[in-house]
């Protein structure tokens, strides 16, 4: 629909390298050099709640086999712009999205298009983990069952693939009939990414997966991001300057400015860059600010 | 209480600190209000007690002289050694099983509907409102529905019914059956009966099942939904279950209610004197003139004599431990199956 009208997506036909390269560095010089195909292209993307404009301007370019994280201040609307690209702001009553969003050139908010196949290609990582209050087997079996995989065998090997996908075999392999509720806090998140992949989805959409954890199993998440980072497109939602430093690729820095026409702030995207820039040298004052802890 | 430091003004601070930490006297106010409360409460516990030791100590003779055989029983309005309540444990186990099998449905799909698909329309929101409203409807004038309804409605399926019965076709003479005997006995029989209280607990069933799917978090709707659930899906595997407990709970309780009420079976037409069944089948006594607890206590109250007074109490007693028992019940289901998130 929108393949060649947007400037920012005219590198979207150069061929997605397939990265061997796994590390814990920042892939930021690799990224730098190749331009990967385009994602998820917004422009002058707004959300608004009722007549509450939340956030605006946001114009963004998602690569494939990425780690963009979006940054910013308390209310600056970068988790409501996440919950654009799977549709999940649809729940919330009286949102509604202004300007484009598209998802391989398709319009995500086209009046065709069925929100529920959207999140089948698009997962989402919470703030809090949230398994199902359910044995740890029928968390992961719940999205491929509904996919129509009925067979033991093959759900079996899903749940494997998955957990091993998500670091989680190891330590729950003897116990897969037990209540998901009884694993600690880090390891129910890596269940919920284990839960995201089981669908194998392309993009994984992560809001604040590790506010809620101590810092060991802060790292395991992030350690995990750059696995899999070769098979998925990555978009982290993080208050963490230091987590977006270290896991991303590009950095989305957002902020809020109070609107003129009413006393309510406004969140909007402020600069869009690789990370290695946004951190060093980034060419707006107010980023420089945020990164440095002057602000914010 | 000496607290002793060191600082450069000799210690009056720390003076100053340990008088600010010291009790000051009593707090007359505080136990004040907390004996009241407590007198509350005794008042309360008083009541009950006083409640269920007079109808213990009444019937005494009942269940000393007679024991089970008073449960076992027929009704008697004329002698009171012969009379029990087993037609109206009968009565109230069909009526509750009916309520179950109308009430229960269709108040979990209004609920779900209500809370999971409506949103917050205008239509919605004055819904919601008036199911509250509803469940302060007093019983008697579900009764008085049931009268003017029901009784009617299932009055009127005679005619029809006796039409298809004469008619050739099986299937046609089979449905003729089935308007027949729901028709039984003018249309008053326990199928009305049953109406009428599911009328009753429709609105409380349908808020306490929006309760307990409210309460079921945004977290665990986002998770199914996230994976590519349809709504449909993750109410069917997500939300239902989780709230199913609540749900329970909520309707148990309402049917204990609804077991306990007197008036709408009463106006409805569950009868009050001598309730023959004698050896007909189960059709036959569904069909037929009904009673219930609450009604057969209604019978026995109104007849003078001690003797009366005492099977007044017991039948009284038999319903109080029917109905706690549905409590224990619906507390047991929400001790054992509470989810904590």
């Amino acid at each position: 629909m929108n393949e060649s009208g947007d400037p920012m997506t005219s590198s979207s036909d150069t061929a997605a390298p397939e990265s061997a390269v796994i590390s814990l560095a920042p892939a930021v010089h690799e990224a730098a050099t190749v331009e990967r195909a385009t994602v998820f292209a917004t422009s002058d993307l707004a959300v608004y709640y009722g007549d509450f404009r939340a956030v605006r301007d946001v114009n963004l370019v998602i690569r494939q086999h990425e780690i963009t994280a979006f940054i910013g201040p308390s209310g600056c609307g970068k988790s409501t712009v996440l919950r654009c690209f799977d549709r999940m702001n649809d729940l919330i009553e009286g949102a509604r999205v202004e300007g484009s969003l598209t998802y391989h050139g398709i319009d995500l908010y086209g009046p065709d298009v069925d929100p529920v196949e959207v999140r089948r290609r698009i997962g989402m990582v919470f703030q809090k983990p949230n398994p199902f209050p359910k044995s740890i087997y029928d968390n992961l079996a719940f999205g491929p069952r509904l996919n129509g995989i009925k067979k033991k065998g093959q759900l079996d090997d899903i749940v494997e693939r998955s957990l091993r996908r998500a670091a989680l075999w190891d330590e729950v392999k003897g116990r897969l009939k037990a209540s998901a509720m009884s694993l600690s806090g880090g390891q129910q998140q890596r269940l919920c990414i284990a839960r995201c992949v089981a669908v194998e989805p392309e993009v994984i959409l992560m809001d604040e997966p590790c506010s809620a954890l101590d810092p060991i199993a802060t790292a395991r998440i992030e350690e995990l991001m750059q696995e899999i980072k070769a098979d998925y497109t990555i978009i982290i939602v993080t208050h963490n300057m230091q987590q977006a430093a270290r896991v991303s690729d590009r950095t989305a820095f957002f902020t809020t400015e109070l609107n003129p026409e009413s006393d309510r702030r406004t969140g909007r995207l402020v600069e869009f860059d690789h990370t290695t820039k946004m951190f060093s040298n980034p060419s707006d004052e107010r980023t420089e600010m945020y990164v440095t802890g002057r602000f914010g | 209480m000496t607290l002793t430091t060191i600082d450069s003004t000799g210690g009056s601070a720390a003076r100053s600190v340990t008088a600010g930490l010291t009790k000051q006297g009593i707090d007359v106010r505080g136990k004040v209000i907390e004996g009241l409360l407590i007198a509350s409460l005794a008042v309360s516990l008083l009541i009950i007690a006083v409640l269920v030791g007079d109808m213990v100590q009444r019937s005494w003779s009942v269940w000393t002289d007679r024991g089970t055989d008073f449960l076992s029983s027929g009704l008697s309005i004329t002698d009171a050694s012969a009379a029990g309540v087993w037609p109206g444990i009968k009565g109230t186990i069909a009526l509750m099983f009916l309520v179950v099998l109308l009430a229960f449905p269709l108040g979990i799909a209004c609920a779900i509907y209500l809370e999971e698909y409506a949103g917050n329309s205008r239509f919605a929101r004055w819904t919601r409102v008036n199911v509250r409203n509803l469940a302060g409807v007093p019983s008697v004038v579900y009764g008085l529905l049931g009268l003017g309804i029901f009784v009617k409605l299932l009055n009127g399926l005679g005619e029809p019914g006796a039409e298809l019965q004469d008619s050739g076709f099986f299937l046609f003479r089979w449905f003729g059956n089935i308007l027949d005997w729901l028709s039984g006995n003018n249309g008053r029989n326990v199928v009305a009966g049953a109406l009428a209280l599911s009328a009753l607990v429709l609105p409380i069933i349908i808020i306490t099942t929006i309760e307990a799917l409210r309460a079921v978090p945004r977290a665990i709707r986002e998770g199914a939904l996230g994976v590519g659930a349809t709504q449909w899906e993750t109410i069917r595997h997500h939300v239902l279950p989780a709230a199913s407990p609540g749900i329970l709970t909520g309707t148990v309780l309402s049917l204990a209610r609804a077991a306990g009420e007197a008036a709408p079976i009463l106006i409805v037409g569950a009868v009050t004197g001598t309730l023959i069944t004698g050896n007909q089948g189960l059709v036959e006594q569904m069909s037929g003139p009904f009673t219930g607890l609450p009604a057969v206590i209604f019978s026995y109250a109104r007849l003078p004599g001690d003797d009366f007074r005492a099977v007044t109490a017991a039948a009284a007693l038999v319903l109080l431990v029917l109905v706690l028992l549905m409590n224990g019940f619906a507390i047991w289901l929400r001790n054992r199956y509470e989810r904590k998130w």
